[in-house]
């Protein structure tokens, strides 16, 4: 016989955060918990709302399958005394597996016979094991947990009623003060309370009390609505993805209602009226089938459509008084001139051990000077960057941003234009922030991608300087994200700047600083070692192998365009089968040239012919070689390395490097060493496996 | 209905819950949790469950009565009960219903919102409480007070009355609110907003601010020291009072901001502890209070 059964966790509202990794967490630990409980079951249906999680299982069956167990007890020889007879060990064994004398078998194990018998294990009752169940609910892990009242446990929110169904039977158990049973509460105010006869009829029972428990049928509900909306009014709504998760799970019952506003907020940006309307009433913005913004808003009840007018009305006065404050704040923000509000930057706390923000954007306007002289740009173009990287944070003290943090750099534009500054400066403000997001874009324009690069240099060295070092999970400055937009900005622009000259030219700025703990040698050591492990995840991501990422980074990250250029050659050799030997020859001459100190090389000191040979061709090749890096060209730079190959192995064929001669011995070394330098500059062939893949 | 009408209704609504009705506290603070009767009350084990109405100071909110949703001085409704009964939630909503908001006329939802209070080493969690889109209550469960942990959980329900009344009154304008028949917030509050604005940011004696500040911590560390836990607590707030009039006139640097703050809370820390001490000197009366009743 099977049956259905139900277990649902009643909270007070969950963050709609919270909820789809809750139910998702709680489906396999209750897939996981019937499994490990040996309790036969067939599907799981999942149900959550902010106020209950729960799961329906299908086909349980009405035990544990029995089972047969083999048990051993002591040796034949123990087991039978010498007159054929059992002996007490053998009694005594069989009793306690509760089997009677002449159950008993022999089997061999290991050339030794030994007693068993076979165990009928009877399956438990699956009405008894379910009560056990409690242990998953409360297993379930949370972003944050809270106490409540006067209760020892901590959840997400306080738990205030448990249903736990076998078929029609209550299982019995609780959690803290609240006992399991059959009583489910319907929609905060169109439902009311409910019993659920059969765990089988929990999605009905819900609905008969306007709760529509799938999340799926919910968020198709929500979608369905917003399309016949959109198609009644005309309207193409700006349909986010999270936005509408969020949404259902703020609500029980959804109902979509639409509001306007008047046309005069048109004028606020548009960026500012989404943000308003997303990020804090939780609406759909509108936009016209031509993709203008309208003066529209859609939203969602927790609620059926009955007086949904008055919701309507109220919620339009809820986003008035909003955007009259974003128009009060438009119109105030372009009062005053920009140095005015940069002088509010000297109020305003970067970090507490870094000085203020008037500080920091003193260090990024000086790093920003260096880099644009570094790039050899022009007077106007070093002039723009200078301003840019002046005025690149203004817009942090604007009530604009202080209200919509997320907008800065976005309103610092705008607000600029406004100010009639020029237009790669107003650019560069916004572009500074850029990549907003993993593998978001960068800034298109050279101002504005100096300026990126020196914010952002200057938030990682800054942070490392006094300790805040990304661990695991943890790295609440994003200084990770950081510093990859640094790597891909440096990438999709390949200037001729190494990430270690960036880094030593900020901490110099920091050296001055004298901040407290930190020597300056570790923060180095941590800063290039940070930006190594970025690099490595940034090449390893493009597809590069481990250990040519290892390779290429041997010499520290250099200019990054050409690393990844170098480490794409290497990637596309490893398959060359030509490319072995020459692998293997400059590896082992890499080896070898580990324990030289470099001298001058002298060809009179020369031996044989090989050596000459060698010489003379890396003679050719060192200069091409580092012509061919200087025209970015790494390709042909390894050709003209691997021609050294063939004259390495005669070398080797006929010249003992371990001369008795020390001068012989020392000149040989020196040799390979001036090639051996030559290989590093490109990467460490050594750390190269050899996988040939055909 | 006029403002006077909602503290009324809310007043006898708590008050059939049992709570103690108090009036507001008389020294100077930044909201109702900072009321002897909320911040010093939910720690420790002793039942507590209280309804007051409490005007709150923010100098930096100042806008000389010109601005229609900002004030130097709202009021807040604050409702404090501890151990949290089952069934907060629901006496909560009754209270909306009391004031006349049919839920089912409205959209009202409990929105994720944890609340914090650095200063006071406060922390809490909970929800803001939407009426149509509107944020019109904070809803808390404590979880720390003055760095302790709170045991048993007091719940904390602010609503925020101007909020309130505008929507119930329909006006977008918080000095068009009625207050009582014929009378308006702006008759009443207008003048003291415009003075305490231009008293906040362009009147007021730094130097004597600053003074004022060293004294009162000092006099507050001082009857601490001899166990004096409410008149020390007093010079807290009205250390915090000062601090917030300082800031708002803009005379505070950032790196004399955090010793500050850190310096309130240091008190606040200090209070808290020695609060518990005293009342477990005292053997928790409220405690032993409630044992009686139940006999």
């Amino acid at each position: 016989m099977s049956n259905t059964v139900l277990f649902e966790l009643g909270v007070e509202e969950l963050p709609a955060r919270f909820i789809d990794d809750a139910i998702e967490q709680l489906t396999s630990k209750t897939e996981a918990w019937f499994k490990e409980s040996r309790i036969p079951f067939g599907e799981i249906r999942s149900f959550a709302t902010p106020r209950r999680l729960a799961v329906q299982i299908s086909d349980v069956g009405d035990k544990q399958p029995d089972l047969e167990e083999e048990a051993k007890g002591p040796a034949k020889k123990i087991a039978i005394d010498e007159n054929g007879d059992w002996t007490k060990a053998a009694i005594g064994f069989s009793k306690g597996q509760g089997k009677e004398i002449d159950d008993i078998y022999f089997k061999e194990i290991k050339g030794t016979e030994y007693v068993h018998v076979t165990k009928f294990v009877e399956g438990e009752p699956t009405e008894q094991l379910l009560q056990n169940f409690k242990k998953v609910f409360l297993s379930l892990n949370f972003p944050k947990n809270m106490r409540w009242a006067s209760y020892e446990l901590k959840y997400a929110r306080p738990i205030r009623w448990m249903v736990a169904l076998y078929g029609e039977q209550v299982i019995p158990f609780n959690i803290e003060n609240v006992t399991t049973g059959r009583t489910t509460q319907g929609h905060r105010f169109l439902g009311d309370e409910a019993d659920i006869q059969d765990a089988s009829l929990y999605e009905e029972v819900l609905e008969g009390q306007s709760v529509i428990g799938s999340v799926e049928r919910r968020k198709q509900m929500i979608h369905d609505q917003l399309t016949s909306l959109q198609e009644e009014k005309g309207w193409s709504l700006i349909l986010d993805e999270d936005l509408l998760n969020e949404v259902n799970q703020l609500v029980e019952y959804p109902t979509a209602f639409s509001g306007s506003f008047n046309e005069e907020f048109l004028d606020i940006p548009e960026e500012a009226l989404i943000t308003s309307m997303k990020e804090h009433q939780r609406y759909f913005p509108v936009r016209s089938t031509k993709g203008e913004l309208l003066p529209h808003f859609v939203g969602v009840r927790n609620g059926n459509a009955e007086h949904i007018d008055n919701v309507a009305r109220g919620n339009e006065k809820v986003l008035k008084a909003r955007l009259k404050d974003a128009q009060f704040f438009y119109e105030e923000d372009q009062k005053g001139t920009i140095d005015q509000k940069l002088s509010k930057l000297k109020r305003m706390v970067y970090q507490e051990e870094l000085g203020t923000l008037a500080d920091k954007v003193e260090r990024v306007v000086a790093v920003s000077g260096k880099v644009a002289e570094w790039l050899e740009l022009d007077e106007n173009t070093r002039q723009q960057t200078k301003r840019a990287a002046e005025i690149c944070k203004f817009d942090l003290v604007t009530q604009m941003v202080d209200e919509f943090t997320e907008l800065q750099g976005v309103m610092g534009e705008k607000y600029a234009r406004l100010f009639g500054e020029d237009d790669v400066v107003a650019t560069a403000i916004n572009e500074h922030y850029m990549p907003r997001q993993a593998n978001g874009a960068v800034p298109s324009t050279t101002v504005g991608a100096i300026v990126s690069i020196a914010d952002k240099l200057d938030t990682i060295v800054g942070s490392i300087s006094i300790g805040i070092i990304p661990t695991g999970s943890q790295d609440p400055y994003g200084l990770r994200r950081q510093s990859l937009g640094i790597l891909q900005t440096l990438k999709e622009k390949g200037w001729n700047i190494s990430v270690e000259q960036l880094i030593d030219l900020v901490h110099h700025f920091y050296r001055e600083l004298n901040l407290p703990t930190r020597t300056h040698e570790e923060v180095e050591e941590d800063l290039h070692e940070f930006f190594k492990v970025r690099a490595a995840y940034l090449l390893r991501e493009d597809g590069i192998d481990p250990d040519v990422v290892e390779a290429v980074l041997s010499n520290g990250i250099g200019r990054y365009a050409s690393t990844r250029d170098k480490a794409k050659v290497l990637v596309s050799k490893r398959t060359d089968e030509s490319f072995k030997p020459v692998q293997e020859a400059l590896g082992r001459v890499m080896k070898l040239a580990e324990k030289a100190s470099q001298v001058e090389v002298d060809p009179a000191l020369f031996e044989n012919d090989s050596e000459s040979k060698l010489y003379d061709m890396y003679q050719m090749t060192h200069p091409a070689y580092h012509e061919a890096l200087k025209e970015e060209q790494p390709e042909e730079a390894l050709t003209v390395l691997s021609s050294l190959a063939s004259p390495i192995h005669d070398f080797f064929d006929h010249t003992m490097v371990m001369a008795e001669d020390e001068k012989v011995k020392n000149n040989r070394l020196s040799l390979l060493k001036g090639i051996s330098e030559d290989v590093r500059v490109f990467a460490d062939l050594t750390k190269i496996e050899w996988k040939q893949q055909f | 209905m006029n403002i006077q009408d909602m503290i009324l209704t809310l007043q006898k609504h708590w008050s059939d819950q049992g709570c103690l009705l108090m009036q507001a506290y008389d020294t100077e603070k930044g909201a109702g949790t900072m009321s002897p009767m909320t911040l010093l009350r939910s720690l420790g084990p002793e039942p507590w469950n209280v309804a007051y109405v409490e005007p709150s100071r923010r100098p930096a909110d100042g806008r000389y009565g010109e601005n229609p949703n900002r004030l130097y001085q709202h009021h807040q409704f604050q409702v404090i009960m501890k151990p949290s009964p089952d069934n907060i939630q629901e006496l909560y909503l009754d209270s909306l219903r009391a004031l006349g908001i049919d839920p089912n006329k409205h959209d009202i939802r409990f929105v994720e919102d944890n609340w914090e209070n650095p200063t006071l080493g406060a922390a809490g969690l909970g929800w803001e409480v939407w009426l149509d889109g509107m944020e019109i209550t904070q809803f808390t469960y404590f979880q720390q007070i003055g760095g302790l942990e709170a045991r048993p959980v007091s719940a904390e329900i602010t609503y925020g009355l101007e909020r309130l009344a505008s929507y119930i009154q329909d006006k977008e304008n918080v000095f068009d609110l009625e207050w009582t028949n014929g009378v308006t917030v702006g008759d009443i509050f207008t003048q003291p907003e415009y003075e305490h604005s231009v008293y906040t940011f362009e009147e007021s004696d730094e130097e004597m601010l600053f003074q004022l500040f060293t004294t009162y911590e000092k006099e507050a560390q001082r009857i601490m020291d001899k166990g004096l836990v409410f008149p020390a607590y007093d010079y807290v707030l009205k250390c915090s009072h000062t601090f917030n009039l300082l800031d708002a006139k803009g005379v505070i640097s950032v790196t004399e901001r955090t010793g500050y703050i850190s310096r309130v809370r240091n008190l606040a820390r200090k209070i808290a502890k020695t609060y518990v001490e005293e009342r477990e000197r005292l053997e928790f009366p409220m405690l032993a209070k409630e044992d009686e009743s139940h006999e």
